[in-house]
């Protein structure tokens, strides 16, 4: 027999997405809540007093930054305790000694994540209408993002959990590297909006990319080009596919 | 027809330093019950693990049914099938969902017949909507096992099965075993309970510090080294030996209450009828008798002893 272990992915899928339905008010109703609350306070109190960005109202100029925040934030704790969890139980074991290659094992468990995390993204946007005047300019462009972005983050997250030695450190990268960093890559205001040296030094910040091309696909405009937000989030998933690669080839931090 | 497991040269070096294992040697033939023995730190799981994938190897080549386990990964994986030491199960899973994941996990097509054959087998049918955390440490065993046993494998590795196991559960395992080896399925059991491999299996491997010390046919290893002993019990003490006895090599214990007879089982004449005859010949009359025969413990005990 040879080919693709279908059986295997579609094995491995399932029990994840079993997972994610088992903690559904975790995974939905937090997500959600939270959204609601970013539009009460931001758009509904703050944005009130806040002149349009761009020619767009506040509330829905922090949209796709909102979504973008659970985006990256879901993907990456989805796949990271996704594949963390079979490490913490010890049922690595068997994923370890199935006749599963490494593709399919990435498949399976990112592709869960992923999925989770564009349903997720979803949802707050339908969440958002209700609170916002929403319109997409670009919606295959946004769905091209959505999708980029889970995917990535979610090997993003795979590679973590692959890395975390304990819940501290399965932790440690979405509370203290990623969440700062959205926050300050322009989910609620346009880099322009920021003085010298900080905007400069903001173009260092890669969540700046993905917000900017999200926020484009919605409303045609950006901080950066839609070009450079595109290649930035292409890069950083070959960069994941890389070290994944290399991961599965010397068995690191999987089998001694 | 290839042996079902072949394994050449193996060697494991751990990057602690350690040498787990050392040119191994070792094939397995199809059908047969291999036991594994070696006090804890041996090298048996180690070995299992490498053969599984679960652990990287440093030297050396292993084959499943002639496919390599490298080249051909796929087709070696599938037909081996794992039952770990410890026990590690998804506890939010229940047992039917998690049998059925292993079994998609090695590329087989859901089979809900032969998933129910398997659960009802092992007691475990009636469990199988209940979460596994919910199950007893014997129940969730047999999970463990069901799971092995979900993609119809060809070899089976149970390393230490019996481990913390009660009595009752041992004996259901040993059945399930031999049963299991009446479909024609290969077994390959870690054990540090002799008991459990001369109950069990065909041949017998010693390992220790890595390295295989011997493999041999259970019933010859047991033959060619074990020793019997017949001890009588005697009516009257004896002060001594008598001469007349002198041909045999007797042991006088409990003080002269007792007489111990020492021989290789394997000779042909054992000479154990014609001391019984001297013995009423002399008139030493005895209450009891009884005859033992060294157990694969004593052998192995014995070799580990001599290789340390």
């Amino acid at each position: 027999m040879s080919g693709i272990n279908l059986h295997g992915i579609w094995a491995i899928y399932r029990t994840e997405m079993a997972r994610s339905i088992r903690t559904v008010w975790q995974s939905v109703a937090t997500p959600v809540i939270t959204t609601a609350l970013y539009f009460i306070v931001f758009g509904g109190a703050i944005g009130s007093r806040m002149s349009h960005v761009g020619g767009v109202g506040y509330g829905a100029f922090i949209v796709p930054g909102l979504i973008m925040l659970s985006l990256l934030t879901q993907s990456i704790s989805n796949a990271s305790i996704g594949i963390y969890f079979p490490k913490f139980t010890g049922t690595m074991f068997e994923i370890l000694s199935a006749p599963l290659n490494a593709v399919e094992a990435v498949i399976g468990y990112v592709g869960a994540a992923a999925t989770k995390s564009v349903v997720i993204g979803l949802i707050i946007l339908a969440t958002a209408t209700f609170f916002t005047d929403v319109r997409i300019l670009h919606p295959v462009w946004m769905v091209a993002f959505l999708l980029l972005t889970s995917l990535t983050f979610s090997l993003f997250g795979f590679l973590i959990g692959i890395w975390a030695k304990n819940f501290e450190q399965l932790a440690i990268i979405p509370s203290l590297v990623i969440t700062p960093l959205t926050f300050l890559g322009g989910a609620f205001y346009s880099i322009d909006m920021l003085p010298q040296p900080w905007r400069t030094v903001s173009l260092f910040n890669p969540v700046v990319y993905l917000v900017s091309g999200f926020r484009w696909s919605f409303y045609g405009l950006g901080d950066v080009g839609v070009g450079a937000s595109l290649a930035f989030t292409a890069g950083f998933m070959a960069l994941c596919l890389i070290a994944l690669a290399w991961i599965f080839r010397t068995g690191w931090r999987l089998k001694p | 027809m290839p042996a079902i497991l072949s394994i050449e040269a193996l060697g494991k070096q751990y990057k602690s330093g350690h040498k787990a294992l050392e040119s191994v040697d070792l094939s397995i033939e199809r059908g047969e019950i291999f036991a594994l023995l070696g006090p804890n730190g041996a090298g048996k799981t180690t070995l299992i693990s490498i053969i599984c994938g679960t652990v990287t190897r440093s030297t050396g080549t292993i084959t499943v049914a002639g496919h390599d386990i490298d080249h051909a990964r796929r087709e070696a994986r599938q037909r081996i099938g794992l039952v770990p030491q410890e026990i590690a199960l998804d506890m939010f899973s229940t047992v039917l969902n998690t049998v059925r994941f292993s079994r998609g996990l090695f590329g087989k097509a859901p089979d809900p017949a032969y998933i129910e054959e398997i659960l009802r087998d092992l007691s475990l049918w009636d469990k199988r909507n209940v979460r596994t955390m919910e199950l007893s440490g014997g129940m969730k065993r047999r999970v463990m096992i069901a799971k092995a046993l979900s993609h119809e494998p060809e070899l089976l590795f149970l390393d230490e099965p019996t481990a913390g196991v009660d009595v009752n559960l041992r004996r259901d395992m040993w059945a399930l075993v031999r049963k299991l080896r009446e479909r024609g399925m290969t077994i390959i059991l870690t054990t540090h309970y002799i008991e459990e491999a001369e109950e069990m299996a065909d041949r017998v491997g010693v390992i220790n510090g890595g390295r295989l010390l011997l493999v041999e046919d259970k019933d010859a290893l047991m033959r060619k080294m074990g020793k019997r002993q017949l001890t009588l019990t005697l009516q009257a003490p004896l002060a001594a030996i008598p001469e007349q006895l002198a041909e045999w090599s007797l042991v006088l214990a409990e003080d002269g209450l007792r007489l111990i007879y020492s021989f290789d089982a394997q000779a042909e004449d054992t000479g154990m009828p014609a001391l019984l005859h001297r013995l009423s010949e002399l008139g030493i009359a005895y209450r009891d008798l009884d005859t033992s025969r060294s157990t694969l413990e004593d052998i192995f005990v014995n070799l580990v002893e001599k290789a340390a």
